[in-house]
């Protein structure tokens, strides 16, 4: 099965899926420490998202999350690739700053019908295509 | 699509304007390619929110674009800091965290910013006028400068705030546009008493229901008082920006861009209603508050989130005139409201009564609360969204009336009547 995403940032990753089931704001939600979901509140609290195909159906919440996003990509906790419901500017622009700091970049796309990736490995070319296994 | 750019704009990328603004130029294109923007649009002033330290990576950002040579190119506000710079202690961070602080906030003003360090820089004098282009960071100042002065920002991220500030262009899509600024979803109040309408712990309730409804669509109030003043305006939207990705919302009768709700649609048809009943206002209320139901304990007290207007401390002095506070008790504010209040009296009569004034910077961004974490009582819903991953404390939401109240007693003391 393969999906095709919009390139917000080119790259290419592998990883576990981990898909969000309620909204998750970067900043106030994410530990830049620990790579941690750090929201009590949400129901994915305390699950990493280091090294993992991190799936955002809906943006939420501060602008401050570029910084955590920068911040975990120089911490080497941040996740192997993002995909998006939507583009959002505020996530993918921490990618942005991290490539003019000179650290490593990943993936961003923005891909509609996030519902059909199946669960487990998910790999995410340069061209955009994502597929499972 | 691809990006036009203008022979200036172009001619920054090359290097005309100096290291530091190429840098800024290449950051704010990249930004204006990935939201698929046509073209860039000059903008008449900044608010950055880069200046609050999360990491140490945000300070080299800082530090290579002053390196660099960098220099605003518009007059550019700050936003918090991580440090109470008035009051040196009140944040306990170990020495090598709040050097990093200190480093942010050296480098943001080295940048030629105004060191205002408030999340309200609409009351910090910082007022663009209707229909201007500008580059604002911080969600709840995005959400008022959009909705209440009816200037045009999208909700730039940390980082793109101060490219745009240092190119004095932000990428040309979203809420620059006529159409984006259309509401599509309609919120009814209508149907709650107008008595609760009229309530100060109406509006970040509103706001709470409005962000988990809306995410990033543009809404249409009905219902909200034609008087209701620009701090509770401030309140529904730092609420909505904070339970959702609120970037504008239209009042109707109440803010600019919406004089009538046929105006605030631009003439088209709603895709979504959405009558707010009594049941659903509670249930986002409720949320508001993670502390045990049926508890009463409290350990602290917080308000200020947007940071505290001057008629906010006047209504607080008010009603803590002749008390003694029996829990901490903190009002967050900016340096302007500060010289401001201490003109008028306040602060000798506020600190009587217990209230501690904490400027620049606020109590879920650094950390000020006690350091055995309990239950936080405020009349803020950013604060009370926000506090629980932030400073480890379960929250509790009331009216400022009820947080007077809960202090004076020391225990949670709500009227709940006017939630009936």
């Amino acid at each position: 099965m393969v999906l095709k995403g919009r390139v917000l940032v080119a790259g290419s990753a592998e990883g576990p899926l981990l898909r969000m089931t309620a909204p998750l704001s970067f900043w106030g939600g994410v530990d830049p420490k620990t790579g941690r979901i750090s929201d009590p509140r949400h129901p994915q609290h305390g699950l990493a998202i280091g090294g993992t195909v991190l799936a955002l159906p809906e943006p939420r919440g501060s602008s401050s999350s570029s910084a955590v996003m920068l911040e975990l990509i120089a911490r080497g906790l941040a996740p192997a690739a993002l995909l998006l419901g939507e583009a959002d500017a505020i996530l993918a622009l921490g990618i942005v700053v991290a490539g003019e700091m000179g650290h490593p970049t990943l993936p961003a796309l923005e891909v509609a019908e996030l519902e059909r990736l199946p669960e487990g490995r998910v790999r995410v070319d340069i061209d955009g295509s994502i597929r499972a296994g | 699509m691809t990006l036009a750019l203008t022979a200036a704009e172009r001619a920054l990328l090359e290097g005309s304007g100096g290291p530091a603004a190429a840098m800024a130029m290449r950051i704010v294109a990249e930004a204006a390619r990935l939201m698929g923007a046509p073209s860039l649009v000059q903008v008449e002033s900044a608010h950055i929110d880069g200046c609050l330290y999360h990491g140490d990576s945000g300070v080299h950002f800082a530090e290579r674009l002053v390196e660099l040579g960098g220099r605003v190119a518009v007059p550019s506000t700050l936003n918090v800091g991580a440090l109470d710079l008035l009051h040196p202690g009140r944040v306990r961070f170990d020495p090598e965290t709040g050097g990093m602080a200190r480093r942010l906030m050296a480098a943001s003003e080295a940048l030629g910013c105004k060191p205002t360090w408030t999340c309200a820089p609409y009351q910090a004098g910082h007022r663009p006028r209707l229909g201007a282009h500008v580059a604002w960071g911080e969600s709840n100042a995005v959400a008022f400068v959009n909705s209440v002065l009816g200037a045009r920002t999208n909700r730039l991220g940390d980082f793109l705030d101060l490219c745009c500030a240092i190119t004095a262009r932000a990428p040309c899509y979203g809420l620059h546009l006529d159409d984006a600024r259309r509401a599509r979803l309609v919120v009814d109040a209508r149907g709650l008493s107008e008595r609760l309408r009229r309530l100060d712990a109406f509006y970040p309730v509103l706001g709470a229901f409005l962000g988990a409804e809306a995410g990033s669509e543009v809404a249409a109030i009905l219902g909200v008082p034609s008087d209701t003043d620009e701090d509770r305006l401030k309140a529904l939207g730092a609420a909505a920006a904070s339970t959702g990705a609120v970037g504008l919302f239209h009042a109707v009768g109440v803010t600019p861009e919406a004089p009538a709700l046929e105006t605030a649609l631009g003439g088209a048809e709603p895709e979504r209603r959405v009558e707010l009943k009594p049941d659903l206002l509670r249930a986002a209320r409720d949320r508001l508050s993670t502390a045990a139901a049926g508890s009463d304990v409290i350990d602290a007290v917080a308000v200020g989130s947007p940071h505290f207007s001057g008629s906010e401390f006047h209504a607080l002095a008010a009603l803590a005139r002749g008390r003694r506070f029996r829990v901490p008790f903190y009002a967050c504010t900016g340096r302007g409201v500060l010289t401001e209040i201490e003109r008028a009296g306040l602060l000798a009569p506020l600190k009587e009564a217990g209230v501690e004034i904490v400027v620049d910077t606020c109590v879920v961004v650094a950390p000020i609360l006690p350091p055995e974490a309990g239950v936080l009582m405020t009349n803020s819903g950013k604060f009370a969204f926000y506090a629980p991953a932030n400073t480890g404390f379960a929250t509790v939401y009331g009216s400022l009336a009820d947080c007077v109240a809960s202090a004076a007693a020391g225990r949670v003391v709500r009227d709940e009547r006017l939630w009936s």
